[in-house]
């Protein structure tokens, strides 16, 4: 008998995301009632957005951003290492692949990969850091992935001055650094016809990144340890994997993917790293990554819908809604998200205990669990 | 993602308890550090010039922008005492910024403060719903919380605010002062002995002016706050039985304590102080809200809270410490500069001290060579990137965490979910 695919557990498993969205769209049209707003012209105007060629390329683009951001962060995630870093790791990495492919000349194909390379580099440095702290003197990577957000801001400015890694932009206030000349630049794919804009190249590697951390995680001995030692470190210990290693590891690989979030942006399109490249993106795949369950699949659509809300809500304000409506919805919807998981559990364990109960001759729960409700 | 956040806390636990940095240091003990740490500002004012350093000026800025980070601080201090990691003190603080700028251009600044601090608390509440009663993740729950409170105060702002002369999508109408209290005869005493630039005296004189000189009533509020979480949480039946929750919950349940009650109670606390947190950003650093204002704040708080070992006094020196290089970072190069030398003058003396009570040669040198290497880093420059100033506090925490962190000890249970009959 398959449990994993039998009616019950398919309705479970899409009952917690369905919950959520449906919730939040409840608590999102009293909100837009309470102040004199239609919750269905904004939800109309929001899916009517999306059916615009121009808006579909910018999901797609921003869905590519975050989907790596989330990535990185879930790949901690899974080992209960909250990498709340990955801020900081993508917009150094950003700036410095940047610097280095402004300041190399090399053929198309291997310009790229050294700009690819040297972010990955940078942002796996940048973790290692919390990484170190934490095997070696005991530092929560909580506390100090903050910190080191807060000191990649600082270092970003100081190298974002003119003399040092950036020259100034003629005609506006904006700096930036050495732009990356053609060789380095990721050529579009023209993915949806009719839209002017082409959609990123790296949407490609995203996919491809997507793919590798779900052979690493789920069919590697390595990726079983990871999980293991995110469950339970006493277990994993006993059965004798190296924790402090894993740690180290595991941070340097979120640190890596973390290093690529910037770089659609970068090769796809700013080809510079000035002060308007986007920031925040590391928050934006932590909500992504809990979104999507740490699920390669489960964080594209996670992605997909961030990009949709984050596209879309641009055309509300010319309909006299505020598209701040927009960041409520979102956070609304990684709240319930957790809860309503939280809630799924809860029945499953409550009914599994009652199927146990039933299959023993009696109709009363036989363990203890029935208190958990 | 389910259940430990710090997995060395367990196993260390029966070690740190015997230790005495876990005890406070009393009364006595914070008074002997701060004359210490103003001796050793005072002495490198002298010797550099650098008369910001320690000026009534630098000091009431310092004491004015540690505030909202002490009062995260206290905020996390509550809520991790009971066992729930709170890092959605950030978007506590915003919904208090938020709450004092709509409240307070309407009806006054005391209306603001309510205001702030009750919408700080409904944000502890979230918390609590999530965290205690639906066990989520606390992590997890803090992050959505952060998300979700610039998303309300955003979308909010751009509802109530523009279109209101003053006011705009990002910033609230301005409002009025709430006041300040200046003690006549004695403020201006302590100024002109401050700026005398006598060797500690004149120190001393530029604390207490800083002290009598338009200090603000929440100021003073706030204070007050630090010192009554420090007897409730341990000197109150109360304290204790919020506090035995947070270090092992089922065996406090077993002696008839009410867990998630407790647990409520420290959680909304906790946003309750960083909304006031958030209303004396928008109140006294500023007289809006504005998007953005809190600039990290809570996450500091919360360093400030861990480099305080989840103790009300060290907390605060943490904030204080936040507080001071923000406020040289105000008061020019010169000042900022100045703290390479103090740097150099703590490492020797800590250096020093190792070497000749501890004798530990490989630990004394190393803090010696860094003291040298500060001393040269001074006298090699004129001055430093504003950008160093920026990042002083963040390295200082993460070298203090790197160096201390052995000998905190957060509470037992702080970070595990609680579920009723489940272990």
């Amino acid at each position: 008998m398959n449990r994993r695919f039998s009616p019950r557990a398919v309705a479970l498993a899409l009952a917690a995301p369905v919950l959520a969205v449906v919730f939040t769209m409840i608590i999102t049209s009293i909100v837009l009632i309470a102040s004199g707003k239609d919750p269905l012209q904004t939800f109309q105007v929001l899916v009517g957005e999306a059916s615009k060629p121009r808006i579909q390329v910018q999901i797609l683009n921003a869905a590519t951003t975050y989907y790596l951001s989330a990535i990185a962060v879930a790949i901690g995630f899974r080992m209960n290492l909250f990498n709340i870093g990955v801020d900081g790791q993508y917009r150094l990495a950003a700036i410095l692949a940047a610097a280095a492919g402004g300041a190399v000349a090399l053929p198309a194909p291997l310009h790229v990969a050294f700009i690819i390379a040297v972010a990955m580099l940078v942002g796996a440095c940048w973790a290692g850091i919390a990484a170190i702290l934490k095997v070696t003197r005991g530092v929560s990577e909580v506390i100090s992935t903050i910190m080191l957000n807060f000191i990649a801001t600082g270092l970003i400015a100081y190298l974002l001055t003119p003399g040092r890694l950036a020259e100034s932009i003629e005609g506006s206030n904006n700096i930036s650094t050495k732009p990356i000349p053609e060789s380095g630049w990721m050529p579009g794919i023209p993915l949806i016809p009719d839209a002017k804009g082409e959609v990123f190249g790296f949407i490609v590697i995203a996919g491809v990144v997507g793919v590798a951390y779900w052979f690493l995680l789920g069919r590697t001995r390595f990726g079983f340890d990871l999980r293991a030692t995110g469950r339970s470190e006493p277990a994993a210990i006993a059965s004798g994997v190296n924790v402090k290693k894993m740690i180290v590891v595991t941070m340097l690989l979120s640190g890596a993917v973390a290093g690529l979030v910037g770089m659609p942006q970068l090769l796809g399109s700013s080809h510079a790293y000035s002060l308007d490249f986007p920031a925040g993106l590391g928050f934006t795949g932590i909500a992504i990554a809990l979104l999507g369950r740490n699920n390669p699949i489960g964080i594209a659509f996670g992605a997909l819908l961030w990009a949709f809300l984050d596209s879309s809500a641009t055309r509300l304000d010319f309909e006299g809604i505020p598209q701040e409506i927009v960041a409520i919805m979102q956070g609304v919807l990684v709240l319930s998200v957790v809860i309503a998981y939280e809630l799924v559990r809860r029945y499953r364990v409550r009914q599994v205990a009652h199927d146990v109960g039933r299959q023993l001759g009696s109709t009363e729960p036989v363990s203890g669990q029935g208190a958990v409700a | 993602m389910s259940q430990t956040i710090e997995p060395q806390a367990t196993p260390t636990v029966d070690v740190s308890l015997r230790r005495s940095s876990n005890r406070s240091l009393g009364l006595r003990g914070v008074g002997a550090v701060l004359v210490g740490v103003l001796l050793l500002l005072s002495f490198i004012r002298v010797i550099t010039g650098a008369d910001d350093l320690t000026s009534a000026g630098t000091l009431a800025a310092a004491i004015g922008l540690s505030v909202p980070i002490a009062m995260a601080g206290l905020g996390g201090l509550w809520s991790e005492r009971s066992g729930v990691v709170n890092i959605g003190l950030e978007g506590m603080l915003v919904f208090g910024t938020f709450g004092a700028g709509w409240a307070g251009y309407q009806w006054g600044p005391w209306a603001g403060l309510f205001v702030g601090v009750a919408f700080g608390a409904l944000g502890g509440l979230l918390h609590a719903v999530a965290t205690v009663t639906f066990a989520v993740d606390q992590i997890v729950s803090g992050v959505a919380i952060n998300i979700l409170a610039l998303g309300v105060t955003q979308y909010l702002a751009s509802v109530l605010f523009d279109g209101v002369q003053g006011g705009g999508p990002t910033q609230s109408p301005p409002m009025t002062s709430m006041g300040s209290i200046t003690i006549p005869g004695l403020s201006p005493f302590f100024l002109d002995v401050a700026a005398n630039g006598w060797f500690f005296v004149s120190d001393v004189a530029a604390v207490l002016a800083a002290l009598t000189t338009k200090l603000s009533y929440l100021t003073i509020i706030a204070v007050f706050l630090v010192v009554a979480t420090y007897y409730v949480l341990w000197r109150t039946a109360f304290g204790l039985r919020l506090r035995s929750v947070g270090e092992a919950p089922h065996a406090a349940a077993t002696l008839g304590v009410k867990v998630k009650r407790y647990k409520y109670i420290a959680v909304v606390m906790s946003g309750a102080l960083a909304g006031f947190g958030g209303v004396f950003l928008a109140e006294v650093l500023s007289n809006i809200y504005r998007e953005g204002q809190t600039a990290g704040r809570g996450y500091i708080g919360l360093a400030a809270m861990i480099f305080g070992n989840w103790r009300p006094g060290g907390m605060a020196a943490g904030a204080g410490l936040f507080g001071f290089t923000d406020a040289l970072q105000l008061r020019g190069a010169e000042a900022v500069h100045a703290l390479l030398a103090v740097a150099a003058l703590a490492l020797l003396l800590w250096a020093l001290w190792i070497l000749f009570r501890r004798r530990d040669l490989k630990k004394g040198g190393a803090a010696l060579l860094f003291a040298v290497l500060f001393a040269w880093w001074y006298l090699a420059t004129d001055e430093l990137p504003p950008q160093a100033t920026f990042v002083t506090p963040y390295v200082t925490t993460l070298v203090v965490l790197a160096l201390a962190t052995q000998r905190l000890r957060p509470p037992a249970a702080d970070g595990i979910p609680y579920r009723e009959g489940e272990d």
